[in-house]
């Protein structure tokens, strides 16, 4: 058996993890008074300015309320606010379901998410079904914004338009769902342009980000600080590669990176990483290829370091699927050597651009 | 018979393709997408009921209807 999938995640941290989501309730939460009752609704205090900052320092938000859906939809059109949130669950479902399927839709983990509601019974239900959930009451929306889990680290460019590009995806998924082709003529019909570039000075934090955000789609789960970051961009013995992914409705930002450590004889990828918001967009394996082919024609071994967790089987998977085979391995800590004699071809739905 | 006939639906619902040979390398064309193959992976365990030690988590066991046939066969014990 693997009992790789049953292994603890090795972040003790958890419950100090960044929030990527804040889920509102509506009535006496987001604005004072109950919609239905017709009362004279009152934003409460401060609440723009809040939803705007945690806007601004790209975390997402949603809204799980027991309401009329059109009802409140059209007040949050009204005030303005109805743009902030993704994937909004106005229903009479319990909010624990409410909750879930936010971040079933948004993908991300249940311990990333806090939900603000005024009343114990919601907070208790949504802590009894999901306890990963951060859960807060109305009373503590003053110090929301000062809590250090409503502080990432770093503001990047690719932070501030996150919602946008939440947004871009949620167009996109409509249109594929309603596409009748198959998927790489979907894929095709995108025009996606990859790249695949060394690290800037200037793309260090949202390098840092990515070590620390990714969660499934990352090979080892290291996490490197900015100057190590800078230190290993310059390093003649490293390579540190981000890759950007755009297409027709926008860009993605910096979804990708990778760092290698070049030895004479062996490359070793120490980490390969990519965004979940590109799982289903078939882009992930063309940095692999790329390094496949820049250890083929410096005429090394490529090697790759690979720490097994309860979410990256994914990567797991990827890399057996693209020929890489175990050389060593304790369970849980495995290197991998890749067969450079048979490197596959980069997907033709995909217009790649390397800079070196 | 009716364990490539579900693996056969599998494929025709995420590839939409209805006229997948037996044989045909589902592979062969390039990368593999990680989605993709988790997805397979997946539904083969769950379909299937096991899971795949990693020493059976290889591109050959899971590259065809026959191949991954097979690979289910192996892991419940059935003989051919």
């Amino acid at each position: 058996m693997s009992g790789q999938v049953a292994e603890p995640t090795p972040q003790s941290q958890t419950e100090l993890k960044t929030v990527k989501c804040v889920v509102w309730d509506l009535d006496n939460t987001l604005w004072k008074g109950i919609l239905l009752e017709n009362d004279q609704l009152v934003l409460a205090d401060n609440i723009v300015q809040i939803i705007q900052t945690l806007d601004e320092r790209g975390i997402l938000q949603s809204v799980a309320s027991r309401n009329d859906h059109d009802a409140a939809m059209d007040k949050l059109r009204e005030l303005g606010l109805d743009e902030y949130f993704l994937y909004p669950q106005i229903n009479w479902n319990p909010k624990s379901a409410s909750v879930e399927k936010i971040a079933k839709s948004i993908n991300i983990g249940l311990d990333t998410i806090a939900f603000v509601d005024d009343q114990p019974f919601e907070r208790e239900e949504v802590q009894f079904v999901l306890p990963a959930v951060r859960t807060l009451d109305v009373t503590e929306l003053s110090t929301l914004l000062d809590r250090p889990d409503m502080n990432p680290r770093f503001l990047t460019e690719d932070s501030k338009l996150r919602r946008q590009m939440y947004m871009s995806d949620i167009k996109r998924q409509e249109i594929e769902d309603s596409f009748g082709g198959s998927n790489d003529e979907f894929l095709a019909s995108l025009n996606m342009r990859f790249t695949i570039a060394p690290a800037q000075e200037d793309d260090l934090q949202r390098a840092e980000e990515l070590t620390v955000r990714t969660n499934q789609l990352n090979t080892t789960g290291y996490t490197y600080g900015y100057e190590e970051l800078d230190f290993l961009r310059q390093s003649p013995d490293h390579k540190l590669l981000i890759a950007g992914l755009e297409d027709k409705y926008g860009t993605y930002g910096k979804i990708g990176l990778t760092l290698i450590e070049c030895g004479p004889e062996v490359w070793t990828i120490k980490l390969l990483l990519m965004s979940c918001r590109v799982m289903s967009r078939g882009v992930g394996t063309i940095l692999i290829g790329h390094i496949m082919n820049m250890a083929r024609e410096a005429g090394v071994k490529l090697h790759s370091e690979f720490v097994s967790n309860d979410r990256n089987r994914m990567m797991y998977i990827t890399y057996k699927f693209n020929g890489f085979k175990e050389v060593s391995s304790d369970g849980k800590n495995i290197v991998f050597e890749a067969d450079l004699d048979r490197i596959p071809p980069f997907p033709a739905y995909v217009d790649v651009s390397i800079q070196s | 018979m009716e364990t490539k006939a579900k693996i056969r639906q599998f494929f025709e619902r995420s590839l939409q393709r209805t006229d997948l040979p037996d044989d045909e390398n589902i592979f062969a064309a390039g990368l593999v997408n990680s989605l993709f193959a988790m997805q397979l992976v997946l539904f083969v365990e769950s379909e299937f009921g096991f899971s795949t030690d990693n020493d059976d988590l290889v591109i050959d066991n899971f590259s065809s209807i026959n191949a991954i046939a097979s690979l289910v066969d192996r892991k419940l014990g059935v003989t051919a």
